[in-house]
C-alpha cells in the first residue's frame, strides 16, 4: 500500500520520485472520474479546503476550486484584492484566523518565495503551494509530466526543452526538478538575460538558438514573459523578442520531426507562440488544463488521507 | 496462522457453472443486462462468469464493465491503510440496464454500499442485483444481501476468507484462514 512521504506539497523538490508516480497513477484514475457523465466522487466530504490567493490567477485558482468540488470537499477561496491582508494582517494571523473555522488544508499563491514552506512551519494544516513567487508552481510540473507520459508513453528518457523567461518562472524550476527525477533531459532556451547564471548546476544546459533546441527536443514548454516581474530592461523589445524565441508554424513544419508542444497559459498570441500554433495539432494545451484538474484531485486526495482525523 | 480449505478447485468450477446458470435463467440473452466486478477482486470472478457464458452457453452480447469503488468509501480517513485506486473500465451508461454486481467475499456489506452509490455516476439502472461467490454470514454491518451466492460460511471475525484464482494466484480455490 502507497501513501505521500510529505504531509504538504510545497514544492517538487521536497518529494521524491515514487511521489510523483503515486500522484500521476492516481491522476489517472481521476481523469477517468472527470469524463464519466457524472463527474464528482465523495471521498472528501469531511474535508475543509480554504484556497487563498495573493496574487491573480484563472486557471490555477479554477483548476485547484473545480478538483476539490469534484472531491466534494467544502472550499472557501479567497482573493488579496477583497481581504483584510490590504489592512495590514500579516500572513500566519490571515491563515490562522482562516484555520480557527475548521480549516483542514489550504492551497496558497504568495508573490514570496517560499510563502508556502514558511506556513507549513507555523500552522496546523495541510498546504499546497500553487505557486510561490518566483519559487514552485509544484502542481504545475506534475500535470505537465502527467500530459508528456499521456503523450510520449514515458517521461524517462525524453528530451524537454523550456523556452523564454526562465528568471522568473517557477513553472520551469518546478519542471525541471519534476523531469529529471524522473530522468528526463532538460535544456534551456531564451535571452541570455532571462536565464538564471546558476542553471547549470541544476545540470540543464542552456541553448541560445531556438531552432537548434527544437531540433533536439521532443517536447517544447514555451514560457510567457513575465512583464509583470520584469524590474528592468532584460530585451530590447518584444517584437526582437518574438523574432528570435517566438514559435511559429513555419519554424515547426522545417523541423524534420513531430515535437510536443506546451504552455502553461496565460498565452500572449503573437508573442511567444503564434495563435495557429498555440491551437494547432502539435499543441497540448488544452490538454494541460482537463489533465490539471485530474493532477490536483489527486494531489488534494492523496494529501487529504494524511491528515488525521 | 492456520488454513484450511473452503472450496477446491473442482468445487470453484461447480459452482462457477451454477452461478453461470442462475445468471442465464433470470437473464435469458443478456440483452438489458451489465454485468460489474467489484475492483480488484471481484474483476477475476466476473471476467470468469463471463468466459463461461460465452464459451459454454453461447451468449454473445455480453456487457462486462470494471468498477472501482476506491473514491466512495465510507472509511476514508478512518482505515489505518491508505487506499490504493484501481481502473474503472465502464464504456457504456448503464441508464435502464438490469446490472449485476460481481464480487468474490460478501463481508460486512460497505463495499456494495459504495458500489451502489459509485455506479450512480453512470446513470440509473433499472435495477441492481449481486452476485457473490463467498457470502459470509453474520457478519453484515448494512442491510445488503446477495441475490446469487455461491457457498455460505459461518466465519468469525479472526477468520479471513480467501479467495484465489489461477490468473493471479495460481490456482482456483477458496481457504479460510485463522489469525492466532
Amino acid at each position: 500500500m502507497k501513501e505521500l512521504s510529505v504531509n504538504h506539497l510545497l514544492g517538487i523538490k521536497y518529494i521524491n520520485k515514487n511521489d510523483i508516480n503515486l500522484i500521476l497513477e492516481t491522476a489517472d484514475q481521476f481523469k477517468e472520474v472527470i469524463n464519466r457523465p457524472i463527474k464528482k466522487v465523495p471521498s472528501l466530504r469531511d474535508i475543509t479546503i480554504a484556497n487563498i490567493f495573493f496574487e491573480n490567477s484563472t486557471r490555477t485558482k479554477l483548476s485547484f476550486e473545480l478538483a476539490q468540488k469534484r472531491l466534494s470537499a467544502d472550499v472557501m477561496s479567497f482573493s488579496s484584492a477583497q481581504s483584510s491582508v490590504k489592512k495590514g494582517e500579516t500572513l500566519i494571523d490571515t491563515v490562522n484566523n482562516i484555520l480557527a473555522m475548521k480549516v483542514d488544508m489550504v492551497v496558497m499563491r504568495h508573490s514570496s518565495p517560499g510563502a508556502a514552506h514558511f506556513l507549513s512551519q507555523h500552522v496546523k494544516a495541510s498546504i499546497v503551494n500553487a505557486g510561490d513567487g518566483a519559487h514552485e508552481h509544484p502542481t504545475q510540473a506534475l500535470l505537465d509530466s502527467y500530459t508528456i507520459r499521456e503523450k510520449l508513453g514515458e517521461v524517462a528518457g525524453k528530451k524537454i526543452v523550456i523556452v523564454g523567461d526562465i528568471l522568473h518562472s517557477r513553472v520551469a524550476l518546478s519542471n525541471i526538478f519534476a523531469l529529471q527525477m524522473q530522468g528526463a533531459e532538460v535544456k534551456v532556451c531564451g535571452p541570455k538575460t532571462l536565464i538564471p547564471q546558476y542553471i547549470n548546476s541544476l545540470g540543464v544546459t542552456y541553448e541560445p538558438n531556438l531552432i537548434k533546441a527544437l531540433e533536439w527536443c521532443d517536447v517544447a514548454n514555451m514560457l510567457r514573459v513575465q512583464n509583470e516581474r520584469l524590474d528592468v530592461s532584460y530585451f530590447p523589445n518584444t517584437r526582437e523578442y518574438t523574432q528570435q524565441f517566438g514559435l511559429t508554424n513555419e519554424i515547426l513544419n522545417n523541423l524534420n520531426k513531430e515535437i510536443v508542444v506546451m504552455h502553461p497559459g496565460p498565452i500572449n498570441r503573437g508573442v511567444e507562440i503564434t495563435s495557429d500554433v498555440a491551437d494547432g495539432n502539435h499543441s497540448v494545451i488544452l490538454d494541460q488544463v482537463e489533465n490539471g484538474v485530474a493532477v490536483r484531485m489527486a494531489v488534494i486526495y492523496l494529501l487529504a488521507s494524511k491528515i488525521q482525523n | 496462522m492456520s488454513q484450511k480449505v473452503l472450496l477446491n478447485t473442482k468445487e470453484v468450477n461447480i459452482i462457477l457453472h451454477r452461478l453461470a446458470c442462475q445468471l442465464i435463467e433470470k437473464h435469458l440473452d443478456f440483452s438489458n443486462t451489465i454485468l460489474i466486478g467489484i475492483q480488484p477482486r471481484g474483476a477475476f470472478l466476473a471476467k470468469r462468469l463471463t468466459e463461461i457464458l460465452k464459451e459454454e452457453y453461447q451468449i454473445s452480447d455480453l456487457k462486462l464493465g470494471l468498477l472501482d469503488i476506491t473514491f466512495f468509501r465510507d472509511d476514508f480517513r478512518r482505515s489505518e491503510k491508505p487506499f490504493e485506486a484501481n481502473q474503472t473500465q465502464i464504456d457504456f451508461l448503464v441508464e435502464d440496464k438490469n446490472v449485476v454486481f460481481i464480487d468474490d467475499v460478501l463481508y460486512t456489506g460497505r463495499s456494495i454500499r459504495a458500489a451502489l452509490t459509485a455506479i450512480q455516476s453512470f446513470g440509473r439502472p433499472k435495477s441492481i442485483e449481486l452476485l457473490t461467490l463467498i457470502d459470509r454470514r453474520f457478519s453484515r454491518d448494512l442491510p445488503i444481501q446477495p441475490d446469487y451466492r455461491g457457498r455460505q460460511v459461518d466465519a468469525i471475525n479472526n477468520e479471513k476468507v480467501l479467495v484465489k484464482w489461477k490468473e493471479n494466484d495460481g490456482e482456483d480455490a477458496v481457504y479460510i484462514e485463522v489469525k492466532s
